[in-house]
Order: structure tokens, then sequence, then C-alpha cells
């Protein structure tokens, strides 16, 4: 669906770079000043209270919400076109119809449609991603002949996940990933997101728990309709920061 | 039986079962999308919009015809529709709020031209069908209309459903999710455009929902939705034709009626959402559905 002219051979770095981004919906300013620079091979925790605009970003960077000022680019390009089937986005439930009469296989399965664009068909390989995708997601079997309704909070998040990395996008957004995972599911989204990192991929994703940040991500951005604090996870979680960012009666 | 066989050596005859079966199938076929849309109510006063649009053509042109037709129902929708949309992005109004007030006002003036369009045809026939008086033109439009949504929903099929799903995903994934709409738009308004000749423009609105809702209880699999409601819509409306002529019923309402019909047995046989299957025991298989 894309064309793009950069490759996207291993060991190759990418970089995503956020300029003064700004995003307004109507005259209400939800993010300004956005400077953000990653790559890569890294792992991303948005973290803010609530309101503090993590969707918005993760919308942004996705293209999904033109920016009031400023601009994303990836690798290079602005072009959000470049960005078909390189990005996966996971979007948070509300937002999904879940009458729709698919099964987890099928909805997989449409992860892979970035690749194979409208005509292609589905060959081995598509197959054995969707495998792979469902296997790690722990959906495989009876789960993934399940329409999408029948599924508990945490099979419906590991669904899409599953969707996600079927995808092999290069840049994984994820809004809320953690949310309505049990312990071991939880521990195994955690050795997932270390394994896409480990293969060149970009992850960010929004995330609310302070306690398990550092175990997941390697970088942490604070986030308050602007960056508090931004940088690896060990110099920049602190209290100070913590405080900072989730002391919203402060700014008023 | 035998006066059925006389039927058919009648060409009008013959056209409106050929009529039945093109419209059936082709909104048939639409009415999956319609249902992962979640968009009936919308299709609902789309249809009635088209009432004034037809109308006011009418008085304008002096003629009533399928072209003159398509233009005013197209534009009569398409005021309601983006002035729906306006109205939702100033206000805090729901956008179904603001649609049912733009149908209906649309509707009352199109009740209240009436008297005034004189045509040599009986507009009466336009609201509530006439497919016993289908042209051989009315067939070609019928045909071009079934073709462009057939190719067009097969080339498309997948950025389509991926929009219908989760349009966010979809635009992340490369999908153009405005284009994607504009042509569910353009396939929901012909497929309006055709049956509204076979079952008139209040009713139409049942060929093009019906259908795919009965297949949507049989099936987990988003594919069947399409075929399986053109075939359930060209069926329905071929035999409700057919039965129109013993019952002496209208057969444009005789379509609707039987595809409620067939909706009411669906629903009791559905294996997994009848009412009567909802005992203890859960796997009684009586009913073997097909």
């Amino acid at each position: 669906m894309s064309r793009c002219t950069h490759s996207h051979d291993q060991g190759q770095i990418h970089e995503l770079v956020i300029k003064d981004l700004e995003v307004a919906y109507r005259t209400n300013t939800v993010l300004e000043n956005i400077n953000l620079q990653t790559h890569c091979g890294n792992s991303l925790a948005l973290v803010g209270p609530n309101g503090a605009g993590k969707s918005t970003l993760l919308k942004a960077i996705a293209a999904l919400i033109k920016p009031a000022k400023g601009s994303v680019t990836w690798s290079g390009e602005k072009n959000t076109q470049c960005r078909g089937g390189e990005f996966a986005y996971l979007p948070q439930h509300e937002e999904v119809n879940w009458d729709f009469p698919i099964t987890v296989r099928g909805v997989v399965e449409m992860g892979r449609y970035s690749q194979l664009g409208p005509w292609k068909k589905f060959t081995a390989d598509d197959n054995t991603a969707v495998e792979q995708a469902l296997d790690l997601m722990e959906m495989n079997g009876e789960l993934a002949e399940r329409q999408i309704s029948e599924l508990s909070g945490g099979q419906k998040q590991r669904a899409f996940i599953a969707r996600a990395v079927a995808q092999e996008a290069h840049v994984l957004l994820l809004d809320e990933p953690f949310t309505g995972l049990d312990r071991d599911h939880t521990a195994n989204l955690t050795r997932l997101l270390r394994k896409l990192t480990k293969e060149n991929r970009l992850v960010i994703a929004s995330h609310h728990d302070v306690n398990t940040l550092a175990d997941i991500f390697d970088h942490v951005l604070f986030l308050n309709r602007t960056v508090v604090a931004y940088g690896e996870c060990q110099t920049i979680l602190t209290e100070e920061n913590l405080n900072l960012t989730f002391a919203t009666t402060a700014h008023v | 039986m035998s006066e059925l066989l006389e039927m058919l050596e009648m060409p009008f005859f013959r056209r409106a079962l050929v009529a039945a079966a093109l419209i059936g199938f082709t909104n048939g076929f639409v009415s999956g999308f319609v249902l992962l849309r979640r968009s009936s109510l919308a299709l609902s006063a789309l249809c009635h919009t088209m009432l004034p649009g037809i109308v006011i053509v009418v008085l304008i042109t002096g003629v009533l015809n399928q072209a003159g037709a398509f233009i005013g129902a197209l534009l009569a929708s398409l005021i309601v529709g983006l002035g729906s949309i306006a109205v939702t992005r100033h206000t805090r109004l729901p956008q179904s709020t603001a649609l049912a007030i733009f149908f209906t006002t649309a509707f009352a003036l199109g009740v209240v031209l009436i008297p005034y369009a004189h045509t040599a045809q009986n507009l009466e026939e336009w609201l509530f069908g006439s497919i016993l008086t289908v042209s051989d033109a009315d067939l070609k439009v019928f045909f071009g209309i079934a073709c462009f949504t057939l190719i067009s929903s097969t080339l498309f099929m997948r950025p389509l459903l991926l929009t219908l799903f989760e349009p966010n995903i979809a635009a992340v994934q490369g999908v153009s999710v405005r284009w994607m709409n504009y042509l569910l738009y353009a396939l929901m308004i012909f497929a309006l455009m055709a049956s509204f000749q076979a079952v008139g423009s209040i009713l139409s609105i049942g060929l093009l929902v019906v259908p795919g809702a009965i297949v949507s209880l049989y099936t987990n699999q988003t594919r069947w939705l399409f075929w399986g409601g053109g075939v359930v819509g060209c069926l329905g409306a071929v035999l409700a034709v057919i039965i129109s002529i013993p019952l002496n019923i209208s057969a444009g309402p005789a379509i609707v009626l039987v595809l409620g019909v067939l909706f009411l047995i669906a629903y009791l046989g559905s294996p997994s959402y009848s009412p009567l299957k909802r005992s203890p025991k859960t796997n009684i298989s009586n009913h073997t559905s097909t």
C-alpha cells in the first residue's frame, strides 16, 4: 500500500523525531511543545495522569490526528503514506466494534492486510506470522475460533496485541497494552515487548503502573500536556518527576 | 401453479422477476456492509430523504424518470447528510438527533409537495414500489448497479473491512479511510436507488438491512455476510414476487414481508441466538440449520 524509499535491514537505525508538536481539539490545546527523539530498538513508556494527552500523542505519532503545529517524522520522512504497514496501532477497547462477526483468528489475519494490500493472496508466510502471533499471546486453539465478543477483557486485549504483532510492523504504538491482563499475561507481554525491541522494533506505549515501569521499558516520557521529563528510566524515574507530572492542581 | 406458468408467459412478469433477483441480490450484498457499519438508522433517514428530492425534481422538470429521480434523491440525501454533520460539528447534539431533525423535516416537505407534482406516472407507485411496471431500460440500470456493487466491493474488500472494523487501525495500516467511507456511501445509495423502485422509498430500508442480519445469525465469518446476504435477498425477493400474484397483494410490501418472516424463522432456528434454545441444556439440536 505504500511506496517508501528507505529499506528496513536489521542494524539500520530509523529515527522518530517529534518537533514542537502542538495538538488542539477545537480551541482546546491538548498537547504543546512536545519534542522527542528516539529510534528503533527502543521501548518508550508514556506516563501521566488522566487527560495528560497520552492517547493523543500516540494518535499524533500514528498520523491519525493532524497537529496544529510542529511535525512528526519517521526515518526522515513526514509522508504519512510511508507509514502504512510500518506502524501498528493498538486502540483502547471502547473504539472497537465487538459485534463484528469475526473470530480472533480473523482479527489477527487482518494485521497481515497492510503487507498484502487489497489483492495479494495469503501465503504460507502469512499463515505462519498469524500462528506465531496467536501463540505468543496464548490465543491459539479454541480461543482463536471464538467470536470476539465472547472474550474476556484481557483476552480481547491479547487478541488485538496479537494482531499488531502479526503485522510485523516497525513501530508499535500501544494505548494501555497492559489493561485487563492478569499477572501471568502481564509477565508474558513484558517478555514480548522486550523481544520486539530486541528485534530492532520501536515500541511506544502508554502505561499506568509506575512500579513496573523500569521492568518493561528502557525509556520513559513523563507527560502532562507537555513533556515534564524524558530519558532513560534509571535516571528519569525519580520522586520529583513523578510529583511534577501528577501534581495537576499545581498547574492551575 | 398453472396460473403461475401463465404469468410467466407475460413479459412484464418476467421483467419483474429479473428485477427482483437483481435488486434483491444487490441489496442483500450491501446489507452486510450496512450491518457492519451499524448505520441502519442513518440509512432509514437516507431513504426517507429521497422522497422530497424526487418530488422537487418532478416539480421542476415535470417528468418522472430514473435519471431525474436519481439526481434528486442524491442531492437531497447529500444535503441532509452534510447538514446533519455540520450541525453535529458545531453543536453538542448527537448526529442521530441532528439526522432525525433533518430527515423528518425533509420528508414532511416531500409529503406537502406531492399534490403539486402532476406527472403521467403515479407518484404513489414511486413511494411504495411498482416492480411490476419496470421497463427493459430499468433492468439495465439494475444490472449496472449490481455489477458496480460486486466489482467495487470485491476489489476493495480488505480495506473496506479494515475501515468498518476499526477505522483508526485501518488508517495506521495505510488504508484511505475517507475514500472507503465514500465508497460505502456510494454502495448504499446505489442499492437504495435500485430497491426504491421495487419496494418504494419507505420500505427500501428493509431490503437493505434484513438479508445481512439473517446471515449474521449463522456465521462468525465476515465474508459470508455479503454473498450470503445477496443470495437471501435474491431468493426472498423472487419468492415474494411469485407469491404476490396468487395472494393478490402488492409486490413491494410482499418483498419486505417475506424477508421479515424469513428473519423470524432464522432467529427462532439460529443455533447461537434462538430464544427457544436458551434452556439449561444448550446443546439441543432438534432444529438443524443450514
